[in-house]
C-alpha cells in the first residue's frame, strides 16, 4: 500500500488534491481512498489530506500516521513541528518552493522543491499549486501517467479551467526528472 | 459501475435515483455535501423534485413532515445539533406514523464545539421512535439509502440512515451507483394510504387522551419490532438486483471459533477488520456490525453471540453518567442466555478521535485485564486532562 499525506492551507485546493490523485489512481485500476482531516474551516488554517493507493479494496479509515510522501504545498509549513512527522525513513518530500532543496532543515535527504505557486500563476493567473504539485508526483513516482491526472481533472473541470490546468501539469513535468522515486514507489 | 467518488456526492446521486418529490435541509457541517451535491442536480435539471431551503432544521423536518403528509416522497439531511433542534419534529414525524429518510452524517455534540465525528447525535434520538440504520462504508450508504426508502413506505416508520461524518461523508473511494432502472424496479412509485386528501378531510396530529395514548404507544413500538422482517427483506430483494447485500440487521464476520467478539456500529468496522489481518497473533474474533439499531436486533444478537466467551463494545457515544448504551442493551438482550459471555464496553473515537489499527491491540489487551461488566472510555489520555480533573500538575512543569 502506497500512502500519501498532502499538508496546505485552506484555499490550497488540499482535499481536492487527494481528491484529485486517488481518482487518477482510480481510472488506472487501482483501489484508491482519500480524505481530509479539516482543521477549523475557514481559508489559511493548516490543512491535512490523504491519499492510499492498494491492490486490493482498502477498509481501514484511520489517518495516515507513516506515509511513504508528503506533498507539501505551503514552504511556510516546513517550519510547523510535526510537519513530517512519521515519515517513512525511505519516504519522500514534494514541497512547492521556489528556493533550493538544500535551503530547507530537515533530517530528509529527498525532499524535492518545485516552484507550483509561480507556475499556477503563470498558467492558471491564480495562486493554487495543486494540480502541479501532483503532475510533479506522479512523474517523480511514475506510479500513474500523466493522462490519468489529466483524465481526473476531467472528471471535476470543464472548459478553460480544464484547458489550462492541462497545460499546467505539462509544464510541471517539465520541470521535474521523471521517474526518481520510482524505487520508493515500488517498495 | 464503479466510480471514485466522495460519499456525500454519491448520496446525493442515490438521493435522486428514489425519486423525492420535495426536498428541505438546512446546511451544517458535515452534512453539508450532501445537500450543495443535491441542489448541484436539481439546478442542472437532472433532478426533479421541489428543493426549499428553509431557516433552521427545525423547518426542514417540519417541511417534509407536512410534505409528506401529503403524500409525497421526501427527503433531508441534518447532523449534530441540526438533529438535536430537529428532534421535537423527529418525535412527531415517527409518532403520526409517516414515512420518509433522512441521512445523519453523523457528528458530535455540544459543548465542547465539535464538528468531528462521533454517533452521539444519532443516539440522542434513538427513542424518537424512528429506525435507525448505520452505514460501515460508503456502498451500504448507498444500498442502504435506497433500501431506507422500500422499509419507511412498506413499514410507515420513518428511516434514519447514519453515515459517520467526515469518515465516510468526506471519503472518496470506489462506490457503485446503481442504474435508475434498477432502482426503480426495487421501488415503486410512494402511494401513502392516509394522505391528506381535501376531499376526505381528516385531522392529525391531535390531542389524545390516556384512554388511547398507552395504545399508540404499544402499537408504535409494535411496529418498530415488527420492522426487522422489513429490513431483512429490503436487504434480500436490494441484494437480488444489485449483488450487494449490507447485512440485514447484523453482519458477522470471522472464523466460527473464535470465541472473541466486537460489536460496532458503522465506520470502525473496516478498520478493526484490517487490523485483525495486521495483528493476526491476537486470539480469533469475531467482528459484529449493528446494522439495524432501532429495531434492536436482540434475538439476532443472542443468537450471533450464544458461543463467544467475551464480548466487546465499542461505541462512538456515552451516557454521562452512566456509561454504554449500546452495551446497556446488548447486557439486556443476552442476559436470557443459559451462559452470556463476559462484557467489556468502551467508548472510543469521540469527536473525531482518530481510530487507529492499534487500537485493536490494546482492545485485546484490556478486556486481559479489566473486569468484565464495566465500562471506560478506551482512547482517553490522562495527560490532557486538567489537573482539577487529575490531570498532570501544571506548575511542576511551568515552574
Amino acid at each position: 500500500m502506497i500512502e500519501v499525506r498532502i499538508h496546505g492551507r485552506g484555499g490550497q485546493g488540499n482535499v481536492v488534491a487527494a481528491y484529485l490523485l486517488a481518482t487518477a489512481a482510480f481510472t488506472e485500476g487501482w483501489h484508491a481512498q482519500a480524505f481530509p482531516a479539516f482543521g477549523a474551516e475557514r481559508r489559511g488554517a493548516p490543512v491535512v489530506a490523504f491519499v492510499r493507493l492498494n491492490d486490493k479494496p482498502i477498509r481501514r479509515r484511520c489517518q495516515v500516521a507513516e506515509p511513504d510522501f508528503l506533498i507539501i504545498q505551503d514552504e511556510a509549513l516546513m517550519h510547523v513541528t510535526g510537519i513530517t512527522d512519521g515519515l517513512k525513513a525511505s519516504g519522500r518530500i514534494l514541497l512547492n518552493s521556489s528556493s533550493d532543496a538544500d535551503t530547507f532543515d530537515t533530517d530528509n535527504e529527498h525532499l524535492i522543491t518545485m516552484p507550483a505557486t509561480r507556475l499556477a500563476q503563470e498558467h492558471l493567473g491564480r495562486p493554487v499549486p495543486n494540480t502541479a504539485l501532483l503532475s510533479a508526483f506522479v512523474t517523480l513516482t511514475g506510479l500513474l501517467p500523466r493522462s490519468a491526472l489529466s483524465h481526473a481533472l476531467e472528471e471535476r473541470f470543464s472548459g478553460d479551467i480544464l484547458e489550462k490546468n492541462n497545460q499546467l501539469i505539462n509544464a510541471a513535468a517539465e520541470t521535474i526528472d521523471a521517474n526518481l522515486w520510482k524505487d520508493t514507489a515500488n517498495a | 459501475m464503479l466510480k471514485a467518488l466522495e460519499g456525500s456526492q454519491a448520496i446525493a446521486q442515490t438521493v435522486a435515483l428514489c425519486r423525492p418529490q420535495v426536498v428541505a435541509a438546512y446546511p451544517i457541517t458535515p452534512q453539508t455535501h450532501i445537500v450543495e451535491n443535491i441542489a448541484r442536480l436539481v439546478a442542472d435539471g437532472s433532478m426533479q423534485c421541489e428543493l426549499v431551503s428553509v431557516e433552521s432544521e427545525f423547518s426542514a423536518a417540519s417541511l417534509v413532515l407536512g410534505a409528506a403528509c401529503a403524500g409525497s416522497r421526501t427527503y433531508t439531511a441534518s447532523a449534530s445539533q441540526g438533529i438535536l433542534l430537529m428532534s421535537e419534529v423527529l418525535y412527531n414525524i415517527a409518532g403520526l406514523r409517516v414515512p420518509m429518510v433522512m441521512t445523519c452524517a453523523n457528528r458530535a455534540i455540544s459543548a465542547p464545539l465539535s464538528i468531528w465525528n462521533d454517533q452521539q447525535d444519532s443516539m440522542a434520538v434513538r427513542d424518537a421512535g424512528w429506525i435507525q440504520l448505520y452505514c460501515a462504508d460508503n456502498q451500504e450508504a448507498v444500498d442502504t439509502t435506497i433500501q431506507a426508502y422500500r422499509i419507511a413506505e412498506s413499514t410507515e416508520l420513518p428511516v434514519m440512515v447514519c453515515v459517520d461524518g467526515f469518515t465516510l461523508t468526506h471519503t472518496l473511494e470506489p462506490i457503485d451507483i446503481p442504474d435508475q432502472a434498477q432502482v426503480d424496479e426495487f421501488l415503486p412509485a410512494f402511494k401513502f394510504k392516509r394522505a391528506l386528501d381535501p376531499a376526505n378531510p381528516t385531522s392529525i396530529g391531535t390531542l389524545v387522551s390516556p384512554d388511547y395514548y398507552t395504545e399508540a404507544r404499544y402499537s408504535h413500538h409494535q411496529a418498530l419490532l415488527d420492522s426487522e422482517q422489513a429490513i431483512i427483506a429490503a436487504d434480500a430483494d436490494w441484494q437480488a438486483i444489485c449483488g450487494r447485500s449490507s447485512g440485514g440487521l447484523v453482519s458477522v464476520n470471522g472464523p466460527d471459533n473464535a470465541r472473541i467478539g466486537v460489536i460496532t456500529l458503522g465506520s470502525i468496522y473496516g478498520t478493526l477488520y484490517e487490523a485483525r489481518e495486521t495483528y493476526s497473533e491476537l486470539p480469533d474474533t469475531r467482528l459484529i456490525s449493528l446494522r439495524a439499531y432501532r429495531p434492536f436486533p436482540a434475538a439476532a444478537l443472542r443468537e450471533i453471540c450464544k458461543d463467544l466467551t467475551d464480548l466487546v463494545i465499542l461505541e462512538r457515544a456515552i451516557s454521562l453518567g452512566s456509561g454504554g448504551i449500546v452495551s446497556a442493551e446488548v447486557h439486556s438482550a443476552l442476559s436470557s442466555l443459559p451462559e452470556s459471555p463476559r462484557i467489556y464496553s468502551y467508548a472510543v473515537g469521540l469527536g473525531g478521535r482518530d481510530i487507529p489499527l492499534d487500537l485493536y491491540r490494546r482492545m485485546h489487551a484490556r478486556i486481559r485485564d479489566d473486569k468484565p461488566g464495566g465500562f471506560s472510555i478506551l482512547d482517553v489520555d490522562t495527560e490532557r486532562l486538567l489537573p482539577e480533573d487529575g490531570g498532570p500538575d501544571q506548575t511542576a512543569i511551568t515552574a
